[in-house]
């Protein structure tokens, strides 16, 4: 159709993004999904600031870094970066079903695998940036406080790694929930209910049959958490430890995860049929 | 399965309900109507041969290409739906430009063709506007436009009249025509039916999810021998002429014009009814102005297959 250097389905691929940009994603609901991110980081902003009010210097790197693991293993990935995935992912389909629109992806001369994966994409490009700025930000604001202690930490101690490592995950939660949602979407008319169900499941995982906790995003996320939780206290729950696993089967086993979420979301799309009607 | 659009023993069900049942059925070039109270399945098949819903059974295939494969069928087929809905916060311009991306277009090709459908469907003015600002006619035109855009070979138009002011639906059916000209089929469901008269070249009747007939008008209106075949004679004495038919047995029923200078006449043969005009008016010195069948239309199709109780969509 036309002589640009980029191949046609790579033409495709970027126009489904640009128009799943241009339509806004979620929507109405997009200002809840800045909320969602910038909740954490008010959060991280508060108690940094109460602590510079309070001048607790008992209070330690160390100590604000396991805050830190608390407020990334609760905050985002059972709040946050779930439900901003549940939102855009589980619309990707059924909003356009929903606005009745989505008949006209279905007219263009584009394989319905594409345009899976371009629609997958397209919410990427959306909540991986968003959420990767959020949790830097959290991170940086919460030991903002401790001044020079927290420039030394992050430059010369183990500070930048551990945010590279939550930075990972972020982008690793936004993979493997974005494709479970992407599947969600696709099969429940109402996906909430099922959202609800789901976050349940994820938050008991290490209670779970071994063969399940596999079935399982946060499985995998959780042995590459950079710092540990208390295995006592309120967030003992988050902390319960699962069999010890190496980082590159952990991440594997999201892309393996999601693979096999696109994968099912892709057949689904084959089969699908437009009857806007029911 | 080679060229055209074949239907091959297709049926489709939603659940207990049927769509479409048993249909076999070609359709070829030029302008096919798709004619049917609501209910009767010409959504369906237009939404079959779009891979919009897979048969239940059969096959279908258009120019050879199955609907199974959306990346081959849609470089050569274009579809303008009954639904009545665009991607939010689009103009009239951004929407074509992004259907054209979505085709494969590079960036200044889908401008100059998003510009062309436009100008195809005048609305080039609104281009800039909101869709969301646009009349049911404007939108019509879009989603014509949209169909249009990548100069598709087949054609598949779900009510494409409706919401068109007359001027629109004049130029709308010109256009079709034009399409239809040049090679491409045009497959067009409209309950305004005397205008589908005006550019069809074939009709699929349907009723209750089946084909009650289907080919050329002339064809169909041959088939249905239960009813004369009505012509519209008129003539220096057209009513001397009439009463001469009727003697003769070429015709069965008559109706005469006020003027006088008109009947029409009712016979279920065509071509004795002809022949014998031709002698009578040689014998009776009348001078014939125009003998033309007032019935091989779409409409008259409709009433005597379907009858008039049907609620058209």
């Amino acid at each position: 159709m036309s002589s640009s250097a980029w191949p046609a389905w790579a033409r495709q691929v970027r126009a489904v993004v640009a128009l799943e940009w241009k339509k806004g994603f979620a929507g109405k609901r997009t200002g809840w999904i800045l909320l969602l991110a910038a909740l954490p980081v008010m959060l991280a902003a508060g108690h940094s600031l109460a602590m510079w009010r309070r001048g607790d210097w008992i209070h330690t790197v160390t100590g604000d870094s396991r805050t830190f693991a608390g407020l990334f293993q609760l905050a985002y990935l059972r709040f946050s970066i779930y439900l901003g995935c549940a939102v855009v992912f589980a619309n990707l389909f059924r909003g356009d079903a929903l606005d009745r629109t989505l008949h006209y992806y279905l007219l263009a001369p584009l394989r319905r695998e594409v345009l899976v994966c371009a629609k997958f994409l397209a919410g990427l490009s959306a909540l991986v940036p968003l959420f990767l700025g959020s949790v830097a930000a959290s991170y940086l604001s919460l030991m903002a406080h401790f001044g020079p202690r927290f420039e030394e930490f992050l430059l010369e101690g183990e500070g930048l790694a551990h945010l590279g490592w939550y930075l990972v995950v972020t982008a690793l939660a936004s993979l493997g929930y974005g494709a479970l949602f992407l599947v969600v979407g696709q099969i429940f008319a109402n996906p909430m209910l099922p959202a609800a169900v789901l976050l349940v499941s994820e938050s008991i995982n290490a209670f779970l049959p071994p063969p399940l906790q596999k079935l399982s995003v946060v499985y995998y996320l959780k042995t590459l958490v950079p710092v540990k939780l208390p295995e006592t206290g309120p967030l003992a729950v988050l902390a319960a430890d699962l069999a010890p696993m190496p980082a590159w089967k952990a991440v594997l086993g999201v892309l393996l995860f999601s693979a096999a979420l696109l994968a099912c979301a892709a057949f689904r799309a084959r089969r699908l049929e437009i009857r806007y009607e029911e | 399965m080679s060229g055209g659009i074949l239907f091959e023993d297709v049926s489709k069900f939603y659940g207990e309900v049927l769509g479409v049942n048993h249909v076999t059925l070609a359709i070829g070039p030029g302008v096919t109507s798709l004619v049917g109270p609501n209910g009767s399945g010409k959504t369906t098949l237009m939404n079959l041969m779009t891979g919009l819903v897979r048969p239940s059974r059969g096959q279908v295939s258009v120019l050879g290409i199955s609907p199974e494969h959306p990346e081959q069928l849609f470089r050569r087929t274009g579809y303008a739906t009954q639904y009545d809905a665009f991607p939010r916060g689009l103009t009239g311009y951004d929407f074509l430009y992004h259907c054209m991306r979505l085709h494969g277009a590079a960036r200044a090709e889908a401008k100059r063709a998003a510009w062309e459908a436009l100008r195809r469907v005048g609305l080039e003015e609104a281009a800039g506007r909101r869709i969301a600002a646009y009349s049911k006619g404007m939108r019509q035109r879009l989603k014509l436009a949209q169909a249009l855009a990548h100069e598709p070979v087949v054609l598949v138009l779900d009510e494409p009249l409706n919401g068109l002011d007359p001027i629109a639906r004049a130029q709308t059916l010109a256009l079709l025509k034009e399409l239809a000209s040049q090679g491409r089929y045009v497959i067009v469901s409209s309950h305004i039916l005397h205008e589908l008269d005006r550019i069809s070249d074939a009709i699929v009747l349907l009723d209750g999810g089946y084909i009650v007939a289907e080919g050329r008008i002339g064809e169909v209106r041959e088939e249905v021998k239960d009813q004369p075949a009505r012509f519209l004679i008129r003539a220096s004495a057209a009513r001397q002429l009439a009463a001469h038919l009727m003697e003769a047995g070429a015709a069965d029923e008559v109706r005469l014009g006020a003027s006088g200078d008109t009947a029409v006449v009712g016979t279920r043969s065509a071509e004795q009814m002809l022949l014998t005009l031709n002698r009578l008016a040689v014998e009776l010195g009348a001078d014939i102005e125009t003998v033309a069948p007032v019935d091989a239309d779409v409409e008259s199709l409709y009433q005597y297959l379907v009858g008039a109780g049907g609620d058209f969509s």
